[in-house]
């Protein structure tokens, strides 16, 4: 063991599976996370995770994955990076397999099922639990390595600051929040703290704990971000108190449809339009098809999603914690009767620009996971979300474990303020919805940064808020650029 | 409905807590202890029943969703997530809420349950060698891998203490996930640390069965981890 040493700052999937690999070439690895893994987002990951593994007697290859990949993402990724991650796909789901996953099997056979934007079935799956099974494993796969002194970690620290100097990372500056003492950590450091939930509070399917605050101080200290404007809108999902619940696509997997009344009867809208893959086509398509019938003159109501023709067997193998969660929350069983859902804010394919190493532009510095903008291009498939975390999180250790040093932490007196205003929280919010929605104009886009601008007079310099702000400017400014609709940036302009 | 929100609160820099209550009025059936607090802390100035004024609720909350663990407290009496506690279900409109006993409180309803994940590294709970999957593997350990770490199972045991050798009904899961895809060699280590920090200390109360959030069946788990690590069943 030497002294190389890697800050890794989120401990959800991407971060679990840089701190494992760091482990597993020798380089220690400071782990710090808000919050346990335990309470990490990528618990809530539900529906599976894809690999061309070709169990189920379809002849599907990686190939395939790799051009449902970039289709579903519009040709935005390069396809270098896809390739890497549709080939590697096989051997990390074997991987957590070993692990003890307990994806859906028969004798050794991992089972597959369908999800969207691929014809073959691909993904892998827990019932509707595998981000929480594969966080289990992977946790306690960690928990090796920390009795081994190869993973320290830091769980109840936040990311406040960061020190750049020239293009190269200097330090970045974690508060523990039990304690209020801030320190300063050296060395090479991994961001993998999410994607942008905490700019949109409460209106979308992820953690209430992201505050979006790491990507406005990384953007604010010089990080390049990407895409911004790619927000993905999953087409099922449900309001409930102070956030969307998803309902995993693994519904429609299974067999679940989607309708609207048109003219007093149900009209299976997806199935009509689009018969190649019908409810299952990729979700930037859904949800926009789902904003547009829900607004012709001849559609009445909501759009359900009809689950009462699945059979006995699917609910209890395989959907049976889904259909628990949906009687808890709603009070109604999606056995006996249709759901009414509308598309929510789930995923965000923008982020941190990451090269196929997972390297930004700061030298020293790294990103994973959703905080990055890697292989999911314009549009995420259903079942890449995980396995983009995982591959990415053990591709940037392994970049970062060659230019790995030291790494010194010093207590710092200097107090970091890292509360934003809940007013300032909520203007932004509201503005950002206003101007990103699943079908935007240019007008309402201007209209919103122009709202967003004002705001930059009421805030402190350098303080929390101010970097919140410019960030969101930095999305709208992203989505302006952006000047014909692609993927989940599709643009409706009046005239 | 209008509720008072009771909350045993502690400040950082004081050893002393106190109980400061609060209004708090929705009509809406959806809400619950998660969502009030939350809008609690968005009101600009925050005052309490007598009108005076009184800084943010420390407490915390990550999936809202009863699926991370993060919001779990003694609310009227019991351990449970404050993001499954609907409001509703307090007709009585008195809602007491007081932070997890068993362990240290940083502050207000947040508690540092750093020991629960300490407990587990001492047990070295980990696989060495690859999974053996079967079907009554999968079974077990997909229901262990439900278990959210949220403390509730312990602040409702009568055994456990922080700090003590008995680890309670926290590291039972993780066990049995461990011992259910691990053969008879690599099962030595854990089995043995098994008897030692959960089996030794556990008095059989089973009332970590009735709080458990995601509903685990402790007592199957249990008998199954008893079965392998100490009656040699399997």
């Amino acid at each position: 063991m030497d002294d190389r040493t890697v800050n890794v700052v989120g401990a959800g999937l991407a971060g679990l599976a840089a701190a494992i690999e760091l482990s597993r070439k020798g380089v220690k690895c400071n782990l710090i996370s808000f919050q346990p893994s335990e309470r990490a987002q990528s618990v809530l990951a539900e529906g599976g995770i894809n690999a061309a593994l070709d169990t189920m007697g379809e002849g599907d290859t990686t190939e395939e994955h790799f051009k449902d990949t970039m289709k579903g993402g519009c040709y935005l990724e390069t396809e270098s990076a896809v390739r890497n991650l549709t080939d590697n796909a096989p051997d990390i789901v074997k991987e957590l397999y070993r692990l003890g996953v307990p994806f859906c099997s028969e004798n050794g056979r991992i089972i597959l099922r369908n999800f969207g934007g691929q014809a073959k079935k691909r993904t892998a799956y827990a019932k509707s639990s595998t981000g929480k099974m594969i966080m289990t494993a992977l946790i306690d796969e960690t928990r090796k390595y920390e009795a081994a002194g190869l993973v320290t970690r830091y769980q109840h620290h936040e990311l406040v600051a960061m020190d750049v100097k020239n293009r190269q990372l200097v330090s970045i500056s974690v508060k523990d929040r039990f304690s209020d003492d801030t320190f300063t950590f050296t060395g090479s450091t991994i961001l993998c703290t999410g994607g942008l939930n905490g700019f949109f509070e409460g209106m979308t399917t992820g953690t209430a704990a992201n505050t979006g605050n790491a990507a406005a101080i990384a953007f604010d200290s010089g990080v390049e971000f990407a895409n911004l404007e790619m927000i993905q809108y999953h087409p099922t999902t449900v309001a409930i108190c102070n956030k969307r619940m998803l309902i995993s696509e693994a519904a429609r997997g299974e067999g679940g449809r989607l309708y609207i009344i048109r003219n007093g009867k149900p009209w299976y809208f997806m199935e009509e339009k689009y018969p190649e893959l019908g409810n299952l086509m990729p979700r930037d398509v859904v949800s926009r098809e789902m904003y547009l019938v829900s607004r012709r003159d001849d559609c009445e109501g909501e759009v359900f999603l009809d689950m009462t023709g699945l059979d006995d067997n699917i609910w209890k193998n395989k959907l049976s914690d889904l259909r628990s969660e949906i009687i808890s929350y709603l009070h109604k069983d999606p056995a006996k009767e249709p759901v009414a859902v509308s598309p929510g804010i789930h995923f965000f394919m923008g982020g941190i620009k990451v090269t196929d190493e997972h390297e930004t532009n700061i030298r020293g510095l790294y990103a994973a996971g959703e905080a990055a903008c890697k292989y999911h291009g314009a549009n995420r498939l259903g079942g890449n979300s995980m396995l983009g975390a995982l591959f990415g999180g053990k591709t940037a250790a392994a970049s970062a474990a060659v230019s790995a040093g030291q790494c010194i932490v010093k207590k710092t007196e200097t107090p970091v303020g890292t509360v934003s205003s809940p007013e300032i929280r909520h203007i932004l919010r509201d503005v950002l919805l206003e101007g990103l929605g699943i079908v935007r104009n240019t007008k309402s886009m201007n209209d919103s940064l122009q709202k967003i601008n004002t705001l930059c007079d009421k805030t402190e310099k350098n303080s929390i808020d101010s970097k919140r702000i410019k960030f969101a400017a930095a999305m709208l400014n992203s989505a302006l650029a952006r000047t014909q609709s692609l993927g989940a940036h599709f643009l409706m302009n009046d005239g | 409905m209008r509720y008072r929100i009771e909350i045993f609160r502690k400040d950082r820099d004081n050893e002393k807590g106190y109980c400061q209550s609060f209004w708090y009025e929705t009509e809406s059936e959806a809400e619950t202890v998660a969502s009030a607090l939350t809008a609690l802390n968005e009101q600009s100035a925050l005052s309490d029943t007598d009108g005076n004024t009184a800084r943010k609720i420390e407490w915390d909350c990550s999936c809202l969703q009863k699926k991370c663990g993060a919001c779990a407290m003694v609310i009227n009496g019991v351990p449970r997530l404050a993001c499954q506690a609907k409001l509703s279900e307090f007709p009585k409109g008195l809602i007491k809420l007081a932070p997890l006993s068993k362990f240290p409180v940083v502050c207000d309803l947040v508690v540092d349950r750093s020991i629960m994940f300490e407990n587990l590294k001492t047990m070295k709970l980990w696989l060495t060698e690859d999974a053996v999957q079967t079907d009554k593997s999968q079974q077990l350990s997909f229901e262990s891998s439900e278990c959210i770490q949220c403390g509730c199972c312990l602040e409702i045991c009568p055994n456990f203490y922080s700090g003590g050798k008995f680890y309670g009904m926290s590291a039972v899961p993780v066990t049995m996930r461990l011992l259910s895809e691990s053969d008879k060699k690599a099962s030595k280590e854990i089995i043995k640390q098994y008897a030692k920090h959960t089996f030794a200390g556990c008095g059989k109360s089973l009332a970590c069965r009735n709080v458990c959030p995601k509903k685990i069946d402790t007592e199957n788990l249990l008998v199954n981890a008893n079965a392998i690590a100490i009656w040699k069943r399997f």
